[in-house]
């Protein structure tokens, strides 16, 4: 959008900020090259050619899908400065003075609802805290918050219509989404991992899912990385994954009726399945690395520094930050020690 | 007939040859004598005794007791031809009528009971899901009830869905899933209580297969009952103008057979013609009036009963989605929406909003169809019931969209105050509207199918009689030419 919108924000940065330049000059190259190239494959795939012309116009270089390296830290530096976003939030009428979030209802100890916290419907978990944070910081309140759940392939139509202000909802932050959403530092750290019955004959992300049914989240990263890498060869072409559903648990429902053999999902996430489970368990070891990150309008700037701003003091915080809600929500399903799910230390590399 | 003076035999048959040549058997035999010696033999046999028969018959015409042989004969046959017609039309008439009432009524009823107790208990489970883990007795109950209620009316369907037919595929579909969406709740139940979100996912998997796979089914049983409804009346309702005219032709020749015998004898009257043309007479009154009456009891029947019954099951259908959506909202809380134009609405809202209208436009229409103060009061009773959950409805949406997810589910599933109330009295009052039409339905269609009873039979009996007395009355005369 302000696309040479060059904010002087250089202190310490020159070196990496030249690189940066050189990057973008290199990638507009590389992408007048494709475009021209394009134009002979836009018969044969034209979803893919609607993309790059989608890439050429927004005019982000630096973040186009195709050359994006570290998407987690295609981010903006943390400000507490108020900007038009955080100022139209603010200025919300009477009652409706609120945070508007989009989060899950599904996901064991990240968001969801205790079935027997009786007849209230109130949300709860590591993502839920992570909300309650940040509406306390900018609204002064915590519980100003309206929850929205939304499925996982709407997490960023929803963004982009401006029904929420903000996604926390285990996202992972990936180049193709960096396209349509602007992402936050991370706030966690987690990989694809595979889930079956301790009984199954898989053994973890490996040619023993062949002829096996699988099922994803539709929209979701784990679904993506499947139809790549059965694509490239590198997931058995017997597998079979065509079964997506609207959201995570879902594909536990089906696990247990019978109706797949396997599922995959980012291991955080397969850790509270399993725990409701006992018959099921993770195979093999996490296959990619990926990192959760608050997702926001793309133009909203201001919002995002002031997130970030907010996971800086949440990482610092050993009360009533990062690692208290670590131990409370997730200690139980992932691991005691949370040093393979903290995240790394923020870089931020965006600059407009 | 037993009095045979002259002729013998022979007066008697001529109405029946024992073997009546079919026109294809002579033609084909016609060429046939010019070469082979023997079988001519067989062809003018036969030719012989269909043309004896004729000439019997036209020597019988020529004289007065052969004429009254041949005029008691046509009469009997006509007598009888009249009363058997009648019997056998009645007997299909009188037949749809009793299935209108006994069973394509019931079972176009059951088929939407089926519909509604799947609804229904849909609801009951997702408000459960909502309430939280400790489902109420209320809500555990009504959805038990619902499920048995289901059950067993799909047993019934079953017995009275003719084998092979597509109903019976429908009922073996919905029995089959019927235990399945059981199961997923009884799952979602389980893991409620041991805290686990999974269970919330076992209810949505449990609503998707009750929403797209048993609605749809039960929806369809209820068309095809409702088909088969009024295939019913159409095979009930026409009048039987064959056994009419039948009738009306025997009544003329048996006047014009008086009349002849007056001329002739100037006796007034013949008993056994009297007789006859009597129970000729019966049957035919009988036969207008009784069918006149069963008819128009039977479209009272339809148009106060049927047609306000599926009014008022449609309206009530209305109302149960309106309600389930209603939860959905507050279940989904805004993960799905649907563009209007520009804007983006919450789908199950605007579902909610799409179903009320129907239920008001229902409710009105089944105003305008009530007939009496009994069966008015409870509708004009549930629109006031709809009016308040509307208002009471913008209420819990307008807290829902301010961010108040707790008040507004304190609205649509508390205790009092909630839009629940509302929904549950709309529901009470339509059963009892649907109480009413169903007896005026009942009241009517007895009256209908009974102004029929002993029709069939009471014409074949008359008829015999009338045939008898026609036959007896002839005879005297013919016993005059002894």
């Amino acid at each position: 959008m302000h696309a040479r919108h060059l904010r002087a924000r250089l202190k310490g940065w020159g070196g990496v900020g030249a690189m940066a330049a050189a990057c973008a000059l290199a990638v507009v190259f590389a992408l007048a090259v494709t475009c021209t190239g394009s134009v002979a494959s836009q018969a044969s795939d034209p979803h893919r050619a609607g993309d790059r012309t989608a890439q050429a116009r927004t005019a982000d270089a630096p973040r186009a899908a195709d050359d994006c390296e570290a998407p987690e830290k295609q981010t903006l530096s943390p400000s507490r400065a108020d900007g038009p976003t955080i100022t139209a939030i603010k200025n919300r009428p009477g009652e409706k003075r609120k945070l508007v979030v989009g989060v899950d209802q599904n996901s064991y100890r990240w968001g969801y609802r205790d079935p027997n916290g009786g007849e209230s419907g109130r949300l709860e978990g590591f993502d839920i805290d992570l909300v309650h944070r940040i509406a306390e910081d900018i609204l002064g309140d915590p519980d100003a918050v309206q929850f929205k759940a939304i499925p996982t392939d709407q997490r960023i139509p929803a963004i982009q219509d401006g029904r929420v202000d903000l996604v926390v909802r285990t996202m992972t932050i990936n180049c193709s989404r960096l396209q349509d959403v602007a992402f936050s530092a991370p706030y966690f750290k987690t990989g694809q991992q595979v889930l079956a019955p301790k009984s199954s004959p898989v053994t973890g992300y490996d040619e023993t899912l062949a002829h096996h049914k699988i099922c994803t989240a539709k929209g979701s990263t784990a679904h993506a990385k499947l139809e790549e890498d059965r694509e490239s060869g590198d997931l058995p072409a017997s597998t079979d994954i065509s079964t997506t559903v609207p959201n995570q648990l879902d594909c536990l429902v089906r696990l247990q009726l019978g109706e797949v053999d396997a599922v995959v999902n980012d291991g955080a996430l397969a850790a509270s399945q399993a725990a409701q489970d006992p018959t099921v368990e993770l195979k093999g070891e996490a296959f990619t690395t990926e990192y959760y990150g608050v997702a926001m309008k793309k133009d909203a700037d201001d919002l995002v520094r002031r997130v970030n701003q907010i996971l800086v003091d949440f990482r610092q915080d050993t009360a009533t930050g990062w690692q208290a809600s670590y131990t409370k929500w997730l200690s139980a399903t992932l691991d005691d020690d949370p040093s393979a799910s903290r995240p790394p230390t923020p870089e931020y590399l965006r600059r407009s | 007939m037993t009095h045979t003076p002259n002729t013998g035999a022979p007066p008697t048959l001529p109405a029946i040859p024992p073997q009546q040549p079919s026109p294809t058997a002579l033609g084909s035999t016609t060429p046939a004598p010019a070469s082979p010696p023997a079988p001519p033999t067989a062809p003018t046999r036969r030719r012989t005794a269909f043309a004896e028969g004729v000439d019997q018959l036209r020597h019988a015409a020529t004289t007065e007791p052969g004429r009254l042989r041949i005029i008691g004969a046509v009469l009997a046959a006509l007598v009888v031809a009249f009363g058997a017609v009648t019997a056998w039309q009645m007997t299909d008439r009188a037949a749809a009528a009793d299935a209108v009432l006994t069973s394509s009524q019931p079972l176009t009823s059951d088929a939407a009971d089926i519909y509604r107790s799947l609804a229904d208990a849909n609801t009951a489970a997702s408000s459960g899901f909502l309430a939280g883990g400790q489902e109420s007795a209320a809500t555990r109950d009504r959805y038990e009830r619902d499920i048995a209620t289901a059950a067993a009316k799909l047993v019934n369907a079953a017995a009275n869905a003719e084998p092979g037919s597509p109903s019976t595929e429908t009922i073996t579909k919905l029995n089959r899933l019927l235990p399945e969406y059981k199961g997923l709740v009884e799952r979602a139940r389980t893991y409620n209580r041991q805290g686990y979100p999974v269970g919330g996912a076992y209810l949505r998997y449990a609503n998707e297969k009750m929403q797209q796979e048993m609605l749809p089914a039960a929806q369809d049983l209820y068309t095809k009952e409702n088909e088969r409804l009024r295939a019913d009346y159409a095979d009930a309702t026409p009048y039987p103008w064959p056994a009419i005219a039948l009738g009306l032709v025997t009544l003329a020749a048996l006047a014009w057979v008086q009349r002849r015998s007056y001329l002739r004898t100037n006796r007034v009257l013949n008993h056994g013609l009297v007789a006859a043309t009597t129970a000729a007479a019966i049957v035919l009154l009988w036969l207008t009036a009784g069918h006149t009456l069963a008819r128009s009891r039977l479209d009272d029947s339809y148009d106060h009963g049927v047609r306000s019954l599926a009014v008022l099951h449609d309206a009530r259908i209305a109302s149960l989605k309106a309600r389930g959506n209603e939860n959905l909202t507050l279940v989904a809380r805004g993960a799905e929406t649907t563009k209007v134009g520009d804007k983006t609405l919450d789908a199950y809202d605007h579902d909610f909003t799409r179903e009320i209208d129907t239920l008001a436009k229902g409710l009105a229409h089944a105003r305008r169809l009530a007939d009496d103060d009994t069966g008015e009061k409870p509708v004009t009773a549930a629109v006031g019931n709809m009016t308040e959950w509307k208002k009471r409805h913008a209420a819990a949406r307008e807290q829902d969209e301010n961010g108040n997810y707790q008040q507004a589910l304190d609205m649509v599933i508390g205790a009092k105050g909630a839009t629940g109330e509302c929904f549950d009295a709309v529901d009470a009052n339509l059963a009892t509207a649907l109480k009413h039409e169903e007896a005026e339905f009942a009241t009517a269609a007895v009256d209908g199918r009974d102004a029929l009873t002993g029709l069939p039979t009471g014409a074949a009996v008359l008829a015999v009689l009338g045939a008898a007395g026609a036959v007896l009355g002839i005879g005297r005369r013919l016993s005059e030419y002894r």
